[in-house]
């Protein structure tokens, strides 16, 4: 086939990239189909914490995943969680293209995860191999010898295991945008494809770090809600009463290749990511410009570079945080891109929470499933709508709708803005 | 590639001094790097040099934000920026960061570590709650979080393009150099600022990377490539920020080019018996087109036995005359910031027509003016890198 068929490039010349195996783990369940099921249900995830003591801390509840192997043991560390998440992930998305699950992807792995570090478990182990007082440098000379520590608590070796349990190509990249995350790794794999790189990547984002440090260290920061009474009712984007995020956890995996080649193979096309925009932010290190700048220009930059304007967006699945600082931001940067015709705008955060570094990349799995199955998932907990507001937020029932194009946003702290356009049918 | 992509600018910070003149002085005198061997004993490292924060940070209230590493690196990203007089090009120029992180409050460590190692896990874990609750600062988290780096030098700096950090040690390093150029060649962007830093004087990096048995330790210093019955790496506290640019851009805008990035390749060996450095380097070296004849390498060999053996084999394994030159020879082990750092030490070689002189018996001399530079990245834990950089010729100079 010519590098100019046009049946395989886009407007811009570039191979089209379209998605052949969607992989999910959220605290609605493991798995695509149960997730989704759920998610159409209006199903919360949101529970009490159980999984270690929540004395002292301001809020007590998150979107928990409970693995299997944490039921009769310690929890795991976050990197550990993070790898295991991402793995199920991969798995399920890997089955389901029928690309390279005997352990030889031909491509790279591109990886949203959060950063990793020693943490609490292994800086007590560390202690009681000590005698006398647990200075830094007492511990460090009790980790002499302890590698499995090291490829636990470095950075690059949640991604070199995943790449050897999938024998993908090349260096694995980890990313970090902070909750644009998950949509940065997205992007990364786009691009080498449009680059010709490559003809198929694997993009994952995952988060694990519902533990007692991180939790404190988002208090700080007054971004939790404090709703602890009810769990199920706590996250309510764009509602009046929100007051923060829940910290949630899961994993979402994309299997990414070229239309032409997944054509060749004979692989069900599942969707297409079919733009990407990103745009920074230099105002302040937790909120956006008041102008709303930078979001609005990732948004216009993702519709631009899927080649389409404003008005062929049918859905915008919505960052969302339940924040009230994000989702008016949000709301503003809407208004500024879609004018008077914002389309409805739905926020799968108000069931599984705000799963950070997996958001992204979560959202875009559920934006393909509600392409695939032209249905809107709701934002529930939809009680007191906030007239600051003012949109169709598909309030507490899903709903049938015809989708064509869908506009997927994440913003991070620290400013990164990511937006992904997903798009079915690709012809 | 459609466009050719130039380095029009580096920043850069290390035990030897900033910027290109601190550099290109001691490099040419081949004096050793300052080492510091009792702070962190029994780890030896290359201490940061005195910085005037205030010239590349002006706000005191930024400074405050940040933590040491955060200011390293958006502190190098300025001299990057001013060094290339790309700051007029920085709302719209990519910024790729290879991030280290999770900065910790030692004495808070210790505190908690003394309290509550001793009491029954399920009290500790009760206790745990309490202290942390008490007495983190709620600034810290933002200060150390890793893609702060990239938000601060937005914030600071104003660069407003694509912005996106990598994390993973060294790869990182080299995969976001690659990545920014390969965006730049593509035209996706018209600029990149791209980098990374590394505070070495820090007892919870060293813990960790102690644990991987990546440290050499002892209070001497010895080269990368001869640390014998001692080996690993001497950690070096660094920064490295290049500005990246399409040719047409530069010489639009009147910008002399350091260097051309001909090509950049980069692998992950297994490193477990199913694949070898060896093998991942020579995957990557025949994604490059290296010349026929003599080669000039700059090696980011980190003083890790089995790595330095590798690349010692990949080399001789080029099957000609190499002159070589260890970055860490002067460096020392800047884990993200390395390859960067590499990077813009083969970069200044290549501008100013001089290799550094040599430190050891490993580096031969060499009198004439490189016209191609190999630059190698073999991780002290995992990954090999390798870029090819050529002199721009005057004539396609501005």
């Amino acid at each position: 086939m010519s590098d100019l068929d046009p049946a395989f490039h886009d407007h811009a010349g570039r191979p089209i990239v379209v998605v052949t195996g969607i992989g999910l783990v959220t605290p609605l369940g493991f798995g695509t189909e149960a997730n989704w099921a759920a998610l159409l249900a209006g199903t919360s995830g949101i529970r009490r914490i159980t999984r270690f003591p929540t004395a002292h801390l301001r809020t007590t509840i998150a979107g928990t995943v409970d693995l299997p192997e944490e039921a009769d043991g310690p929890m795991l560390t976050s990197s550990e969680r993070v790898g295991r998440m991402a793995s199920l992930a991969a798995e399920e998305a890997l089955a389901q293209a029928g690309l390279g699950a005997t352990g030889g992807f031909p491509g790279p792995l591109m990886l949203g995860m959060p950063p990793v570090e020693v943490e609490w478990p292994h800086r007590f182990d560390l202690a009681s191999r000590v005698e006398g007082e647990p200075r830094y440098k007492a511990l460090t000379e009790a980790a002499t010898g302890l590698e499995s520590l090291f490829g636990t608590a470095c950075f690059g070796g949640v991604g070199e295991r995943l790449a050897q349990r999938f024998g993908t190509l090349g260096a694995p990249i980890a990313i970090t945008t902070a909750c644009a995350t998950g949509a940065s790794a997205i992007q990364l794999g786009v691009e080498a494809i449009q680059r010709g790189e490559t003809e198929a990547a694997i993009a994952i984002g995952a988060d694990g770090t519902v533990q007692p440090e991180a939790l404190i260290r988002f208090s700080l920061l007054s971004a939790l809600s404090t709703r602890n009474d009810d769990p199920a009712r706590a996250p309510r984007p764009f509602e009046k009463t929100r007051d923060g995020f829940i910290m949630s956890e899961g994993a979402a995996c994309l299997v990414l290749e070229s239309l032409a080649h997944a054509r060749a193979r004979g692989a069900v096309v599942l969707g297409r990511v079919r733009g990407c925009g990103e745009k920074s932010d230099s105002f302040h290190r937790t909120r956006s410009n008041p102008d709303g700048g930078a979001i609005i220009k990732a948004m216009r930059n993702a519709i631009a570079d899927a080649g389409l304007t404003p008005a062929d967006i049918s859905y915008v699945n919505a960052h969302g945080t339940s924040t009230p600082e994000n989702d008016k931001m949000e709301t503003l940067g809407l208004r500024a891109v879609f004018g008077e015709q914002v389309p409805p705008i739905s926020s799968n955060k108000s069931m599984i929470g705000h799963t950070l570094s997996a958001s992204g990349a979560i959202e875009a799995a559920f934006s393909l499933l509600t392409l695939r199955d032209q249905m809107l998932p709701p934002t529930i907990n939809h009680v007191e709508p906030d007239p600051a507001i003012g949109l169709d937020v598909v309030p507490n029932f899903s709903r049938v709708a015809k989708v064509t194009n869908v506009l997927s946003n994440s913003f991070g702290f620290g400013g990164q803005n990511v937006c992904l356009v997903l798009s079915g049918e690709t012809v | 590639m459609p466009h050719e992509v130039w380095i029009t600018g580096l920043g850069l910070v290390s035990a030897l001094g900033e910027g290109r003149a601190a550099h290109r002085a001691a490099f040419a005198a081949g004096t050793p790097s300052p080492l510091d061997a009792v702070s962190h004993a029994p780890f030896a490292l290359h201490p940061a040099p005195v910085l005037e924060l205030d010239r590349q940070i002006p706000k005191k209230g930024d400074q405050r934000q940040m933590e040491p590493w955060q200011r390293l690196g958006t502190y190098a990203a300025g001299l990057a920026l001013d060094d290339a007089g790309a700051r007029a090009l920085a709302p719209e120029m990519d910024l790729i960061v290879a991030a280290g992180g999770g900065e910790r409050d030692l004495a808070l460590d210790e505190a908690v570590l003394t309290a509550l190692a001793p009491l029954p896990p399920a009290e500790a874990a009760l206790r745990l709650n309490e202290m942390l609750a008490n007495g983190l600062r709620p600034t810290l988290f933002l200060a150390q979080l890793s893609n702060l780096l990239a938000g601060n030098i937005s914030i600071v700096h104003g660069v407003t393009g694509a912005s996106r950090t990598f994390m993973g040690e060294e790869q990182a390093g080299a995969d976001a150099v690659r990545v920014a150029a390969a965006r730049v060649a593509e035209g996706r962007s018209p600029a990149a600022l791209v980098g990374g830093a590394f505070a070495a004087a820090r007892w919870d990096v060293l813990l960790l990377y102690h644990s991987g048995g990546l440290l050499r330790r002892g209070a001497s210093f010895a080269p990368v490539f001869a640390r014998g019955n001692a080996p690993g790496a001497i950690p070096g506290t660094l920064a490295a920020f290049l500005v990246l640019e399409s040719a047409d851009l530069a010489r639009g805008r009147g910008a002399r080019g350091l260097a051309r990035i001909e090509g950049m390749a980069c692998e992950q060996a297994r490193r477990d018996g199913t694949d070898t450095s060896l093998a991942a380097a020579r995957r990557a070296a025949a994604r490059l087109d290296l010349p026929d004849g003599p080669l000039v390498v700059i090696s980011g060999a980190t003083g890790m036995a089995g790595p330095a053996g590798a690349e010692s084999a990949f080399l001789a394994g080029l099957d000609r005359a190499i002159t070589l030159r260890a970055a860490g020879n002067r460096f020392g082990w800047g884990v993200e910031a390395s390859f960067p750092a590499s990077l813009a030490m083969a970069a200044l070689a290549l501008s100013d027509a001089k290799l550094p002189a040599p430190l050891d018996a490993t580096e031969a001399p060499f009198e004439g003016a490189p016209e191609k530079i190999l630059v190698t990245g073999f991780g002290a834990w995992r990954g090999e890198a390798l870029a090819l950089l050529g002199r721009i010729p005057e004539e396609a100079q501005p």
